[in-house]
């Protein structure tokens, strides 16, 4: 049977060494009546048959080239080198567990130390811990330290804050008895915190610096949920003074995987260290002063804490760091920027060639943005069910979240929808009006 | 074998090397952003050549233990072989560069899969209807509080106690907390398993849930399940099951079958996928009808051979995560279940069990155990009288580190003195747990005639013991300039203090 590795002789040796009879014996507390004869689950498959089935699944989805899709809303399609996947492939990385014995784990120790200099880089800010599972629960979690921080049982969010991440935050609330608040007008004593997305889920800059200020003079926390790769060319939280930085890291080298495993990230002042939920590595010595790395500040957590944690997160997405650090590190800071400025060039060339298009408009033009933009148009629908046919996955449509926006769509660019793209985009959106 | 000490990639960086080849934008450039929103000082991120970069990580890689090269009896995480087609399978492009948001006709191939997953694990374990939404274990027990919270508020009842016995993993008491749920502890009897008087004396109509892992975090199967679901829901209130440890009963019983209302599981444990250095993993939760309309958003539904998501859910909690779910996990776990079946399954939870006992039995004349009988897939052993007391069970992990096999678990479950948890697994051979049992055997014999060695050891790993207490009175928690230099940080009055609560050279649970 495929995977499993005794011999039946091995299988009657390791029985009679025991001492006893049959598995059966050994079974002997569970009660009879509850005793399965046979699972209801059909026989196992050979390895070839297996994925074959596997195949025939993944055969029935409509797989489209990274350079024709200008969907994001969260998930972007983006170049990712080849050094990303020959580290994961590393059976030393993924086939190991969290770092708990620092002296047989050093690699994964280093390598996340490394995440957490790269995070608490980008953000400008000066702790960033070791992942969590994804943008949404990150802000949740930010959401969770301020509260706790302040003693105060109030959110407030600015408007277009990633309508998922919206959702996830208020089931957060309800469970932990918290509100969630979604006008700026509101905001005041009661007020832990003012969540922000930047740029927001519309792709459009926001006043952070403004949102921010507007936190403290209320005794408010700022947490800033922002684009990993906009950082390059945006200030960073920490340069204009949020206290909290959180986002969804998708875009640092890994597969759009219809939405998962990604990479939630946090990082914060200093001064909130002890607050932040999940692994953090630090930097430790041993008996004969060679530095080594070893999880650090641990009576924050659960497997310590219990029901006094910080938050219940046990397994988090190391993995996924990982490959945010070969990429960060593949690319460098004039790589990141590279990357950033082309997808912001691409897009502004995208929404001009766009607006020039009949019945198709900017729904803010007056608004700064940069990689990804809202338009409306006539026969929105039409017009993208025509792309899809074309192979081309267009714009993400607003209205199921935004009703105000029934007749708009984000269209994104990244350095993967090169020129030609665009124009097969522009035509193919004209012919389909 | 020497290890040269490898620098942080920070360290190896140079000044001055040109980023890699990257397109240029061949459009005419039309961005302004406003100056007050741009940043001013670049971020300091590493510059390394390709060729430097990944030597780095190759010899990063080199530093870890993993279930690939080495015995890795981590209890309660089983750490079984993780099937190299699961990771082909999931690197399909049929599966990886799925958007999120493409059109539900155009990912019939992923919905379908899922909700093929979806029916096999609730054939597995016994319930109606299972979100795979959750990333993680915990992740999967505070979804299933929150549904649980939701239908008592549905019923307009009041019920702000979770109950948690003392073995329990401390993801339980968390995850309750987080969920705004009042702990109460219930007690273990002298055989290892739930006081059931005790539990008796716990449960109210205050009581909304009592979470359980069966077998239980000692590797002893609660005998009394049917008595104690009983007496759960006489009081109204709904059992949890925690699926950490479901890895000894698949194909032999069904949490479902016990009485259990909901439970979670860790496909990166029972179901192979591999768990990446700590994660991703996936924490699906199954749970009976009653609680099913209070699943996550979207659920996925089969119609006439086609699938769909059903976001249209009044009583839902809403999301617990973005999109559906670690999607790239759920493939690999429904890889393995295609390629074990009902009879793969059902073998792979015996010879769990089995190897199990058989390392128990025979490592009970070299650790203390304190519960009789057998046990179900992993045990839990005391180092406290090993040497008459002079070393611990850390000193046991860390010379079976130095022997080349991952420890066991340490120090928990709480209530065991001295804990070492062992989980073997199915997919380690007979010869691998004897070579486990020799190495064992060479340590206590070394912990009786030259103690101070063995907590010296270990001595030929990349690193010895590290200062864990000094690494947490004076956090450095990332790599900076000053750092490298040699200097000291400046004292900007911020700078963290001591924590008082961190346990002073107290071992500290590692699972
Ligand atoms: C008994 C038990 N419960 C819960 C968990 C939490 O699961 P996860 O780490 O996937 O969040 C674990 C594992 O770490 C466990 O061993």
């Amino acid at each position: 049977m495929p995977y499993l590795v005794h011999s039946e002789a091995e299988r009657q040796e390791m029985l009679a060494a025991v001492g006893a009879n049959s598995m059966a014996e050994l079974l002997a507390d569970v009660p009879t009546e509850l005793r399965l004869s046979e699972l209801e689950l059909p026989a196992g498959l050979s390895e070839l048959d297996t994925m074959a089935e596997i195949r025939r699944l993944a055969a029935k989805n409509q797989v489209f080239s990274d350079r024709l899709c200008f969907r994001g809303g969260g998930v972007y399609q983006r170049f990712i080198p080849a050094a990303v996947a020959a580290v994961l492939a590393k059976p030393e990385f993924y086939t190991a567990y969290t770092p708990y014995q620092p002296e047989a784990s050093q690699g994964t120790l280093q390598a996340t130390f490394e995440f957490q200099t790269l995070i608490a880089e980008l953000t400008g800010l000066a702790v960033a811990n070791a992942s969590l599972y994804d943008g949404a629960t990150a802000v949740a979690e930010a959401a969770v330290m301020a509260v706790v921080q302040t003693g105060r049982h109030e959110v407030v969010v600015a408007p277009f804050l990633h309508p998922e991440y919206l959702e996830v935050l208020r089931c957060n609330a309800r469970g932990r008895g918290f509100r969630v608040v979604q006008d700026l007008n509101a905001v005041g004593d009661a007020t832990a915190a003012v969540i922000f997305q930047q740029p927001d889920f519309l792709g459009l800059l926001v006043e952070a610096p403004d949102l921010t200020k507007l936190a403290h003079q209320h005794g408010a926390l700022a947490i800033a949920c922002v684009d990993p790769i906009s950082l390059a060319l945006l200030a960073p939280p920490g340069e204009y003074g949020a206290d909290i930085a959180v986002g969804e890291g998708q875009q640092l080298g890994l597969a759009a995987s219809l939405g998962g495993p990604h990479l939630g990230f946090i990082a914060c002042r200093q001064q909130l260290t002890r607050r932040l939920p999940g692994r953090l590595v630090g930097q430790a010595q041993d008996g004969s002063g060679r530095r080594g790395f070893v999880l650090t500040l641990t009576a924050r957590e659960q497997h310590i804490r219990r029901e006094k944690a910080t938050s219940n997160i046990c397994t988090n997405h190391a993995l996924c760091a990982l490959a945010a650090s070969v990429y960060l590190t593949y690319l460098g800071p004039d790589g990141l920027r590279q990357v950033a400025e082309v997808s912001c060039q691409r897009a502004h060339f995208l929404a001009q060639r766009l607006s020039e298009l009949p019945g198709v408009r900017l729904a803010y033009p007056e608004r700064p943005f940069l990689n990804e933009f809202p338009v409306r148009m006539s026969q929105l629908e039409r017009r993208l069910a025509g792309l899809s046919q074309a192979g081309i996955l267009g714009g993400l449509q607003l209205g199921r979240w935004c009703p105000d926006l029934a007749d708009a769509a984000t269209f994104c660019c990244t350095e993967v929808n090169d020129p030609d793209a665009i124009e097969q985009l522009i035509t193919a959106l004209a012919a389909a009006a | 074998m020497k290890h040269a000490p490898e620098p942080l990639s920070f360290e190896k960086s140079r000044a001055g090397l040109a980023p890699p080849r990257l397109p240029k934008a061949g459009v005419p450039s039309s961005a302004a952003l406003p100056d007050h929103l741009r940043r001013q000082r670049a971020p300091e991120l590493p510059r390394l050549s390709e060729p430097e970069l990944l030597r780095h990580y190759s010899r990063l890689a080199s530093l870890n233990f993993s279930i690939s090269e080495h015995f890795y009896p981590l209890g309660s995480c089983t750490m079984k072989y993780n099937p190299v087609a699961n990771e082909e399978a999931a690197r399909l492009p049929g599966f990886a560069q799925l958007h999120p948001y493409q059109e539900e006709a155009s990912i019939q191939g992923a919905l379908e899969l899922m909700w093929r997953l979806e029916q096999a694990l609730c054939a597995i374990v016994g319930v109606d209807r299972v979100t795979l939404q959750p990333a993680a274990g915990a992740h999967g027990e505070w979804t299933a509080l929150r549904m649980i919270q939701a239908f008592f508020e549905s019923l307009g009842e009041s019920r702000p106690e979770v109950i948690v016995p003392d073995s329990a993993h401390g993801t339980n008491p968390a995850s309750a907390a987080m969920c705004g749920f009042k702990v109460v502890q219930v007690r273990s009897g002298a055989d290892g398993r739930v006081d059931v008087a005790d539990l008796h004396s716990k449960l109210s109509t205050r009581t909304a849930a009592l979470m359980l892992t069966n077998p239980n975090t000692l590797g002893l199967f609660e005998k009394e399940i049917l008595a104690m679901a009983a007496a759960v829901h006489a009081v109204g209130a709904k059992l949890y099951y925690d699926g950490a440890n479901l890895n000894a009963l698949m194909g032999i019983c069904r949490p479902g079958d016990m009485g259990f209302d909901a439970v979670h599981l860790n496909l990166h444990k029972t179901f192979t996928t591999p768990h990446g250095g700590g994660g991703p993993g996936a924490g699906p939760v199954g749970v009976k009808a009653d609680l099913a309309p209070f699943l996550p958003r979207p659920t996925v539904e089969a119609e006439g051979g086609c699938y769909r998501f059903d976001f249209d859910r009044p009583q839902s909690i809403g999301r617990v995560r973005s999109f559906y779910g670690n999607f790239g996990m759920l493939v690999r776990a429904y890889a393995y279940i295609l390629a074990m079946g009902s009879d793969g399954l059902a073998q792979a939870s015996e010879d769990a069990v089995l190897a199990a006992n058989y390392v128990r039995k025979r490592v009970e004349h070299l650790l203390h155990l304190p519960y009789a009988g057998f046990c179900m897939h992993e045990f839990v052993a005391s180092a406290g009288r090993v040497a008459d007391g002079r070393v611990r069970a850390l000193d046991i992990a860390k010379g079976l580190l130095e022997r080349g096999i991952h420890a066991p678990t340490v120090y928990f479950p709480l209530i065991v003195p001295e804990a070492l948890m062992i989980e073997p697994t199915e997919t380690e051979s007979k010869a691998t747990l004897d070579a486990f049992v020799e190495a064992l055997v060479e340590i206590v014999e070394l912990a009786n005639s030259d103690p101070a060695a063995l907590r010296a050891e270990p001595r030929s790993l990349p690193i010895g013991r590290l200062d864990e207490v000094a690494a947490a009175r004076q956090p450095v928690l990332r790599w900076s300039r000053t750092l490298d230099s040699g200097e000291k940080a400046p004292a900007d009055g911020s700078s963290p203090q001591g924590d008082p609560r961190q346990p002073a050279a107290v071992p500290v649970p590692t699972a």
